[in-house]
């Protein structure tokens, strides 16, 4: 016969080795994602917990890091940034919680090609530490910023960090584009092959229509990072001039010529933009799933949704110009760019009716994760209204490089993509580890954050406005920003106190996988599939069978039904799709 | 808890709104003759955007507050939506966007797309790591040719830029720390950098463009106020960017008559 | 330890690697491994729809480096000597006549992948009636055609390197100007993502010596074949391109 011993059978993997380290399991490779993102975060916040100390006292010598000199300040703020947007806010919202949940909210056993799955996840390992090495390298870390604008990032000699340190960001970041491919290959097929019985893609949760349309943004947009960064390298090393054109740092000549700066802007946004909608899509559908479930009410518009994740997903590749209205750009694709751009938040301001829309008549329960949801409108309203001012290149000319960008994207990125990532976990941690997290400290923690972020964040609006550029180490030297120092003051001390009530979340977080109150199977009572399966989920998802979906993800309160939610694979009660 | 988050939230908008409000850091005295203009459009985007930012969050507190469980007995309105009220609510969103963008998008014309009228004041910009020069053509109102390897940051001015001195035409260039403009007159800039980006950024004026390696970018302006306004660098150039600061002087045209002159008599 | 998922004994393995065969919605159980051609008729469906997917950014890569060849080439920099733009971009002189019979051996290889495309895939329907005692189907020994094709992939390989040498004896290194670098890095780019699939190739080849179940061997190659035809037309791509852009 053909298969004599079942081959490719998907068995559960003995010893430790391969249960848990090279596990082949997409939930334990959600898992590794996800602590390691856990990990980047927390080395991500200790940096800006510097800047920020070190913005206030410049001169402070600090224990275990000394004194922070100004290109020490600078490569802070590139590992800070570089850290952040690859190894949190890509690696957490899509492979750590996307891993877990999208094979079981399809109902399907596993990813379509688990090894690559396994692999993706190593790479990433890899990518990390090589970018951790920077700092401990002769010359420390690169200071060009995460956007590694040429020719700063191409010359060895523009500063220091710039030699060996700046290869190895190169190197890891590239490193971690093959990953992302990896794993973006994995996303898509699964999406596309895997889905069980019944699981029409109209059916699925916004969950994973938000990982899939991202896994395809990532699938584009990485490739031409990658390029970006080869090109890039060979610049630094090889003495080619695609970034460099003459110039002469410190009164050396180098051997570059006819290269341009701006080849390289366009590279890495083409690239850069689609890459901050990967950070924030993830979290979208992870509200829109938990605001539908904490109000016991489907989600309002769901087709809209879906429409408008498409939307934001396609315009994300024809806006990359809106970061370059100063760059000396040709003013004609600047008003090209920004209409784009106008466009885009079209779409976010559907989604965002559509989330009220959802509470609205709905019947709202406040458990942590539902907070996190609603946090995330908030911070989502909030970060999203400057980006009007920004898309006109008009405006973008007092505000282009200042503090009222640095607020815009941390308060979409830094705070509403990480409220995504709470959200989820608080969700989800009854079905990953079997138990609850506990809700008073849950709420303590949303608290202080909800109002520490804004409080660290929405100052920097003002302070844009007044002309406070970004990546400066220190403000005593321009007259006309001294009198923000002030309000600089206020923004770290708020940093404080919010950093620290992350420490409650971590504290809930591993406390609770021991000693928190045990879940039931559907502790919510939610409606997707990964709520059908045991508590945490058996090897292969759902023991030994594959369930059949009969309607669609968000049926709670269906009129004349018995409980208040119709779970999808339940063949009983209203077929609303 | 329902309490707690609509409190939250309102008071949240209100204190940030309020700062908004009150101006209380914000955009410094425009000194350009195109700062009414920005400045004009920058109050309609904040004055809408204020709106739709109070409204949505006032909203948000008030669904979760109004709508908690336990609030009423009534049976939750099963509903999937409503396409009319989608359509409607896209279709306003998008006028309102847009129309916002093309509204500006006349200033941003005048600004970029024409180049600088006959008889501005020429002036080149160039800016290295960490310090900003400008140099005037001279009575013959032709920038000299430049030299990469005549280069010498430490020596200033001059031979910052490696101004090649056996060109005719560099003779009469004054180069210099300080930007010195005549006030009412519009000023044709050129844009240049010597190592990598930098971005010349005046806030009074209202103005800021990348100055970047390989190109001449021409910009205009004209200052409509006598005084002095700083310069700060803003595109990240290293470990001096925080004090890569210049001033610009606006003073009268019989001022800028007589500072040139006395600059050029020191060359001889 | 409630962390991690617990070891569930599975008796049947319902599923297979990847997802496999779906068993029917009820009942679950058994499924999957009864019959192998629904399982790996999927499994072949499922791997080339991985490899449509893979081949999306393996082509965004090179058209990113071919847009920015195209802005590098029309790109004028300022000459601070003359005080206007310039534009510097000099031919690089390619060794045509090689490249052209490397196109031929890539082309030659093209062909040969398909043979061993089909070859395997008849292997693969015959395998059951083979197993058959007493059915004999003849000479099953043929001509090695993975082995072809990874001999003439080889060949372009080194083919490529000798261009290479030419460019260099021409005066034409990495550095020497904006063109003869986007040469170096689109051939070596293609090169690397060639010689990726070659080894693959080899691999399928060599595994057939260790008796695996044909039908996952047919899979491997299937899709390795299509990779390869891929290549051949993105170095058709890349070749006119730096020949007709020079």
């Amino acid at each position: 016969m053909a298969t004599s011993a079942p081959v490719h059978a998907h068995a559960a993997p003995q010893g430790f080795i391969r249960k848990y380290v090279f596990s082949l399991d997409h939930k334990i490779i959600g898992l590794q994602y996800y602590f390691l993102a856990l990990v980047a975060v927390f080395v991500g916040m200790f940096l800006s917990l510097l800047m920020r100390i070190h913005l206030i006292w410049p001169t402070a010598v600090l224990p275990l890091v000394g004194e922070i000199k100004p290109e020490t300040y600078l490569s802070l703020l590139t590992m800070h940034g570089t850290i952040m947007v690859f190894f949190v806010l890509t690696t957490a919202p899509q492979s750590g919680f996307g891993n877990y949940f999208l094979p079981i909210q399809i109902g399907a056993p596993d990813m379509a090609f688990p090894v690559l799955n396994m692999l993706s996840f190593w790479t990433t390992f890899v990518a990390f530490v090589i970018l951790v090495s920077a700092f401990f390298v002769s010359g420390g870390a690169p200071l060009h910023g995460w956007t590694g604008y040429a020719p700063l990032s191409a010359l060895q000699n523009a500063g220091p960090g710039q030699q060996l340190g700046a290869d190895l960001w190169i190197t890891s970041i590239a490193i971690f584009c093959v990953a992302s491919l990896m794993g973006a290959l994995n996303f898509i097929t699964t999406t596309l092959d895997l889905r069980c019985k019944g699981m029409t893609m109209m059916r699925m949760p916004l969950t994973c229509w938000a990982w899939f349309v991202t896994a395809i943004l990532g699938l584009l947009a990485f490739g031409v990072l990658l390029s970006a960064g080869i090109l890039l390298l060979l610049d630094r090393n090889l003495g080619t001039s695609f970034y460099v054109p003459l110039v002469v740092v410190n009164g050396q000549v180098m051997r570059h010529r006819g290269g341009s700066p701006l080849l390289w802007q366009h590279l890495f946004w083409f690239f850069g933009h689609p890459e901050v909608y990967i950070a924030i899509l993830p979290g979208m559908g992870v509200t829109s799933q938990l605001l539908s479930t904490f109000s016991r009410k489907p989600i309002f518009g769901y087709k809209a949704m879906v429409y408008a994740i498409m939307g934001i997903g396609i315009l994300g590749f024809v806006v990359w110009g809106h970061h370059m209205f100063m760059s000396g750009m040709s003013p004609y694709s600047a008003f090209a760019f920004s209409i784009m751009t106008m466009l885009i938040g079209v779409p976010s301001a559907i989604k965002t009716f559509n989330w009220l829309g959802t509470i609205h008549n709905g019947r709202v329960r406040f458990y942590t994760p539902m907070l996190f949801a609603i946090g995330f409108v908030s911070l989502f309203v909030s970060g999203g209204l400057s980006g009007p001012f920004l898309a006109q290149p008009v405006l973008d000319i007092p505000l282009h490089d200042t503090y009222f960008v640095v607020g815009h994207f941390h308060l979409i990125m830094g705070v509403a993509a990480i409220f995504g990532i709470f959200a989820g976990t608080y969700y989800w941690f009854p079905k990953m580890f079997g138990r609850m997290m506990n809700e008073s400290l849950g709420r303590v923690h949303f608290v202080i954050t909800l109002i520490g972020t804004y409080a660290i964040f929405m100052p920097m609006h003002y302070l844009g406005m007044a002309g406070q550029t970004r990546r400066y180490s220190q403000f005593t030297e321009v007259q006309y920003m001294t009198h923000l120092i002030p309000l600089q003051t206020f923004m770290t001390y708020a940093a404080f106190i919010t950093i620290a009530a992350q420490l409650i979340f971590l504290f809930n977080l591993f406390w609770s996988m021991f000693k928190g109150e045990k879940a039931s199977d559907n502790p919510w009572h939610a409606t997707t599939l990964e709520w059908t399966t045991t508590t945490p989920p058996p090897h292969d998802n759902f023991g030994g069978h594959t369930p059949a979906v009969y309607h669609g993800p968000y049926e709670y309160s269906v009129p004349g039904a018995a409980k208040d939610y119709l779970m999808q694979n339940d063949p009983a009660g209203v077929a609303a799709h | 808890m329902g309490l707690a988050l609509l409190l939250i939230i309102w008071l949240i908008t209100f204190i940030s709104t309020y700062f908004f409000v009150a101006q209380t850091w914000w955009l410094p005295h425009g000194v350009s003759a195109a700062a009414p203009w920005i400045d004009h459009q920058f109050a309609l985007t904040y004055v809408l955007m204020g709106i739709v930012f109070v409204a949505a969050q006032c909203g948000l507190g008030w669904l979760v507050w109004k709508h908690r469980d336990g609030a009423s007995n009534k049976p939750v309105q099963y509903s999937h939506g409503n396409t009319t009220l989608e359509i409607v609510w896209t279709t306003l969103t998008a006028i309102l966007f847009v129309g916002l963008n093309l509204m500006g998008s006349h200033v941003w014309a005048n600004e970029r797309f024409e180049p600088a009228a006959a008889g501005a004041v020429p002036v080149e910009v160039t800016g290295m790591q960490f310090a900003w020069y400008f140099r005037y053509p001279g009575p013959d109102g032709k920038y000299g040719r430049t030299d990469a390897k005549l280069m010498d940051p430490s020596a200033g001015n001059e031979a910052a830029l490696g101004l090649d001195t056996s060109d005719p035409a560099a003779k009469d260039d004054v180069v210099t720390g300080t930007l010195y403009l005549p006030v009412g007159r519009q000023v044709d800039l050129t844009l240049r950098a010597v190592d990598v980006i930098h971005s010349f950024f005046v806030p009074s004026l209202r103005f800021k463009q990348d100055t970047v390696p390989g190109l001449a970018i021409h910009m205009h302006i004209t200052p409509t106020e006598i005084g002095e306004y700083e310069i700060a660098c803003a595109e990240l150039c290293g470990l001096g960017h925080y004090k890569m600061h210049g001033m610009v002087h606006v003073v009268s045209q019989e001022d800028f008559d007589k500072w040139l002159a006395a600059r050029e008599a020191e060359k001889q | 330890m409630a962390s991690f998922s617990p070891t569930v004994p599975v008796s049947v393995p319902a599923t297979g690697h990847g997802g496999g065969s779906v068993p029917p919605s009820y009942g679950g159980g058994g499924g999957g491994s009864g019959d192998g051609y629904p399982d790996y008729g999927r499994r072949l469906r499922r791997a080339r729809l991985g490899l449509a997917v893979a081949l999306a950014p393996i082509l965004m890569f090179f058209v990113s480096l071919v847009s920015a060849y195209i802005v590098r080439k029309g790109l004028p920099t300022f000459d601070e000597k003359t005080n206007t733009y310039v534009r510097e971009w000099n031919s690089v002189e390619l060794p045509l006549a090689l490249l052209l019979v490397n196109t031929g051996l890539l082309a030659a290889s093209s062909i040969s992948a398909e043979f061993a495309r089909r070859q395997i895939t008849r292997q693969a329907a015959l395998a059951p009636v083979r197993s058959i005692p007493g059915v004999s189907l003849g000479n099953e020994a043929g001509v090695p055609w993975l082995y072809v094709t990874v001999l003439l992939g080889a060949g372009f390989l080194v083919g490529q390197w000798l261009a290479w040498q030419e460019l260099a004896a021409r005066g034409f290194y990495l550095a020497t100007n904006a063109g003869s670098s986007f040469v170096y890095l689109m051939t070596a780019a293609h090169g690397i993502h060639l010689a990726g699939g070659a080894l693959v190739l080899l691999y399928a080849a060599v595994v057939s010596l260790f008796h695996k179940p044909i039908e996952a061997r047919r899979i491997v190659v299937d899709v390795t074949a299509w990779y390869w035809h891929f290549m051949f037309l993105l170095w058709v791509g890349i070749f006119g391109f730096l020949w007709f852009m020079r």
